[in-house]
Parts: structure tokens; sequence; C-alpha cells
């Protein structure tokens, strides 16, 4: 095992920037007291103060008005709040009838999972071999019923970036609402509430080198929005709960720190991977749509290997990346992802992710490119498919 | 810092034993699918006297634990006669390995599988299957279920492509949901053909695919 690993999983979580600690730090030490303890003492003031700049900040990288961006835990978090809280608000009113894409990552999936299970109606939008969703299926699958429709920005593993702004004024023109979960667009993919129709945007600090724990929601004025956590009166009374103000800290400078230059280079080391992976390595094809994507993400499938003996041969040469096969997941699921664009299951098993993040090198873009070219063809001689064309070397 | 697979597993991982295919092999067999992630493929050499397994090799298109499990087996199997080779169990082969996650066990069963498998094959084709038990049409349905229905990588039963099974005297007709100009109807066809007519009461095998 090498002596410096090289973390190549940038959608899973990052590495926090040091100014992030250094901006977060005061409010774990100094002033450490809550934003709701503003009446009651200076510290609470002080907290009230640092966490409406936060707020501000953040509203403002979204093109937000402040009182439109809510705390949350995390993404997870987040996209559970939308979606269940529409449901809620809107569920006896007006409908019980949502729409998802096939695609989304697990927190909007099982959401709607849920609400089926409690008599909503779901439709579950197709994708096509990029990734992308079918704008006029969209239009078709919207009845009076349709109560809110849950599209990406981006997704998880394929790194598709969907047309929001045509999803958006569907959406809009039909009266229905609208929340895209930017999880791992935000700060990446320019995404403004004012020029888009959103109602909802889920984001997250965990994905741009900010803190775990800590997240966001975007609710435009006057979207019906149930509360579901209860327990005070925090959060524009949306979400109770001890306000995270050295997380808030955090996340704000973390979204501050990002710069179109950074996101222009992550996005020529992620051609340079892609180029040389599809160029260098046979039998390979390419994850996700070639441009509409997001500029960190590289996902490809390797023909007649498996996706956990690849990721292990690659950690054990320092590469920490990840894969959408069966083998990988404790429920022994290959990824929805890859069955939802069309990839049959030799596709999902033998896919693998790299994502990018700021403390990645191009020296380490092609070292890995290098290690994955050897594992592959080791891997590809010891397996019983696609020996008409690797068997010789045995 | 402990990984979910131990020393022994990671070794064999790194450098299993026994890979690769035997030329002309006495027995062999194909376990497994792309769908459950894993496949292994079990060659064996066997002495026509002693009926010992003289040489062994295992391919694997799977994670760690398959690969690993398929190079300990082989260990295992090596020297042994094919009787003792049969009583091989999946315990047996996971203590070698210093034990396996239990989420893991059905990736390694296939190894087991392959190498009973990769006997049996060799039995049918000597003759060795002592009670000649007529082949049934449950038989023939059973070992179908190990041909793998590529478009949805599970088998041909679970994805009702079998329409229908008869036998007559030594003639199998198996009849499958699928156009012959198919692009999988040739490897398809290759598959049944390989898991139908090793069974001792089998003389000719016809695949009908539709029109």
């Amino acid at each position: 095992m090498q002596e410096k690993r090289v973390y190549l999983d940038n959608t899973e979580a990052t590495r926090l920037d040091e100014r992030v600690l250094e901006a977060m730090t005061p409010y774990f030490f100094d002033t450490y007291a809550v934003a709701t303890s503003e009446f009651a003492y200076t510290q609470g003031i002080e907290a009230r103060e640092t966490l409406d700049e936060a707020r501000e900040k953040l509203a403002k990288a979204l093109g937000a008005e402040p009182e439109e961006f809510v705390f949350t835990s995390g993404s997870t978090e987040s996209s559970n709040m939308a979606v269940k809280g529409v449901a809620l608000a809107l569920g006896k009113k007006k409908g019980k009838h949502i729409i998802i894409s096939k695609i989304e990552d697990f927190p909007v999936l099982q959401s709607a999972e849920a609400l089926e299970r409690q008599g909503f109606q779901v439709t579950y939008l197709d994708v096509d071999g990029d990734g992308l969703v079918n704008l006029d299926q969209l239009k078709e699958s919207i009845t009076d019923e349709t109560i809110l429709v849950s599209i990406q920005h981006a997704n998880q593993e394929i790194g598709t970036v969907q047309d929001i702004a045509g999803i958006g004024a569907i959406c809009h023109e039909k009266s229905v609402l609208f929340h895209t979960d930017a999880t791992h667009t935000f700060g990446r993919v320019l995404l403004d509430v004012k020029k888009i129709p959103v109602d909802l945007v889920t984001v997250s600090a965990h994905t741009i080198h900010g803190p775990k724990g800590i997240g966001g929601l975007y609710v435009r004025k006057g979207t019906p929005l149930s509360k579901w956590m209860d327990g005070g009166f925090q959060e524009f009374d949306l979400r109770a709960g001890l306000e995270n103000i050295p997380g808030a800290v955090g996340f704000a400078k973390a979204v501050e720190l990002i710069t179109a230059k950074e996101n222009k280079l992550l996005q020529t080391l992620r051609d340079h991977a892609i180029d040389r992976i599809l160029k260098e390595i046979p039998d390979t094809i390419l994850n996700g749509h070639r441009r509409k994507r997001l500029p960190h993400n590289t996902n490809i499938s390797f023909h007649f290997v498996e996706g956990e003996s690849i990721t292990l041969h690659l950690d054990i040469h320092g590469f920490a990346v990840s894969t959408g096969s069966a083998c990988f997941s404790r429920s022994l699921q290959g990824s929805h992802v890859i069955y939802g664009i069309g990839g049959d299951h030799e596709r999902a098993h033998g896919s693998i992710r790299i994502t990018l993040g700021r403390y990645n090198t191009v020296e380490e873009v092609d070292a890995v490119v290098d290690t994955l070219a050897e594992v592959i063809s080791e891997l590809r001689k010891i397996s019983p498919l696609g020996k008409e064309k690797y068997g010789e070397e045995v | 810092m402990k990984f979910p697979y131990s020393e022994t597993v990671l070794e064999h991982f790194r450098h299993p034993h026994n890979v690769g295919k035997i030329e002309n092999p006495d027995g062999k067999s194909m376990e497994g699918s792309p769908a459950c992630g894993d496949m292994v493929a079990v060659y064996i050499k066997v002495a026509p006297d002693k009926k010992t397994i003289e040489d062994i090799k295992f391919e694997s298109y799977g994670c760690a634990s398959n690969i690993a499990t398929g190079s300990i087996i082989t260990e295992l199997a090596k020297g042994k006669t094919i009787d003792d080779a049969k009583k091989i169990t999946w315990k047996e082969a996971s203590d070698a390995l210093g034990g396996l996650p239990k989420i893991k066990a059905h990736c390694s069963v296939l190894a087991i599988e392959g190498l009973r498998g990769a006997i049996t094959n060799y039995e049918e084709k000597h003759g060795l299957i002592k009670k000649r038990v007529p082949t049934t049409l449950e038989t023939i349905r059973k070992r179908l279920k190990k041909v793998i229905n590529p478009l949805a990588g599970l088998d041909l039963v679970r994805t009702n492509l079998v329409k229908d099974i008869q036998k007559n005297n030594g003639t199998v007709r198996v009849a499958i949901d699928l156009p012959k100009n198919h692009q999988f109807a040739s490897a398809i066809k290759e598959e049944i053909d390989e898991k139908i007519e090793p069974l001792w009461d089998v003389k000719e095998v016809i695949v009908d695919f539709t029109e």
C-alpha cells in the first residue's frame, strides 16, 4: 500500500478546506450560544447575526432572498422536507400525484416510495441513454392531481445535468411545484432561482469542501410546505432544532471559496480522465452525457470485469473510487441509475465513478488512469467473459 | 484498520492460484450470472485410473470473495479423488480463507457449485452416474435455470423465455420465446446445448425460436 492515499470519491464526501475550519472554529469556542437566545443575552444576539450573515451569503449564491433559505442537517433532510412537506401541505387539498425521474438519488426516490405506500401516486419518468428526462413525457404525465415534480439538477452517479430551466417552465405553465436536488451542482453549475422557475432546491455543504451535517433548502416565497420536524420555531417555523451555527458559517465559507477558475480546472481534469480512459482502455463505455455533465464527474463501465474487484485493487494501490456494482452495495442491488439509462447488469457491475475535488492534481488523474489500465487488463485475464478477445494472454 | 476481508482472502484476491482455462478439459462448469454480479468457470483434468483431480483451473467474473473462493477451492480439490472433492463444503472453503463476510456468501458459494458442476459434467460424460435416473422435464428445467438470458442478466426460466419443454426418447425440444434472428439466439442455443447434452439419456437437443 502506498504512503499517500488519493481520494477520488468527491461526490460522496470532500476534504474540509482549512479556511472553512478556520471560519468555523470561533463558533465552537467563543460564540457558542444559539440564535434563539437573542432576547436573553449578548452571545445570543451574536449568534443570530452570524446565522443571518451565513444565510444571506448562501441565499445569494442561489439568487434567493435570505428568508427563502432554510438550514437543514444535509441534503437527505432537505429532499425529505421538500417532497414530504409538499405532500403533507397539498395531498388533501389538491391531489396525490407526484412525478420524479427514475434516476433520482435515494432521498427523493425513497421519499416518493414512502408516500406511495401512504396512498400517493408516483410517476417515475424514464431517462434517455445519457440520463436526460424527456420533456414531452413530463408534460404528458402532469395531471390535475399532480402536486410536485422532483427532478434532480445533476445525477449523483453519472453526472448528467438536466435541463431544469425547461422542466421548470413546464411545471410553472401547469401550476405544479418543482423541486430539484442540486446537491451535486451547488457551487459547481450555475443555478439562479431568479432565472429558473424552481420552487424548492436541495443543497449541501459536504460536496464542496464544507462540513458534513449541514445543508439547506431553498423555499420560494409562498410555497406551501408543511413542517414535520416539530419542537421549536427555528428556521421561519419550517424546521425545529438547535441551529448549527458553526456548520452554517462553514457552509457559507465553502461556497465563497469556489471560483469559476476552479470549476474550469476540474472540467479540464475530468475531460483528460475521460479521454484517456476511453482511448487507452478497450471495451469501455462512458456513462452519462459527454458534455451536459458535472465538471468533476467521470463514470465509465468496463466490460467483462466486476466493479468491487476494480475498486479493491485500486484501493490496494492507494486510490479511492466508487462503483455501481451490486457486490459493492450492502443491498446487493446494481446501480438503479445505470439500469435507468438502459444499461444491463454487466454495465452496472463494471461501472467505476471517479469524482474530483479541489485537492486532486493532474498527476493523480494520470496515476489512477495508469493503474486502472493495469487492473482492468489483469482482471480481464481471469474473467470467463470476453475470452475471445483477452483469452490468449493467459 | 480492518478490511471486511481477511488477510488470506486479500492474498488470494491479489494473487489467485490456478487461474485460466484447461484446453479439452475432462469436466467443466460455468456457474452464476452477471445479474448477481458473479460468474465462475471451473475446468478439471481427471486421472482415468485413480479418478483424482490432476489439474484444475478457474476463471472469475466477480468480487474479491468470488475470486478468493475460486482460488482456494482449486487448492483444496487438487489431488483429491472426485468423490472427496465433491464433498468440499462452503464452510471448509470459508474456513481455509480465514472467514468470509456473511453478505458475500452467495458470491463465494458459486465456486463450490462450479467445482461440483465440473465433476458432475465429468461423470456424465464418462458414464459414471451410478443411479441412471431417466431425465425428467423437471431436470431439464432445473438445468435451464443455469442458462442466462443476457437481456436481463437472469436465467431463462425466471425471465419466462422458456415456453415449452418436451422430451421424446432421446430428443429434447426447448421452445424459447425469442425470434431466431435475435442477437442472443445463437449464444442461448449454444448454452442450452452445453447444459442438456451431457445428460446420459439425451441424444439430441433442439432449440426452437419464434419466427
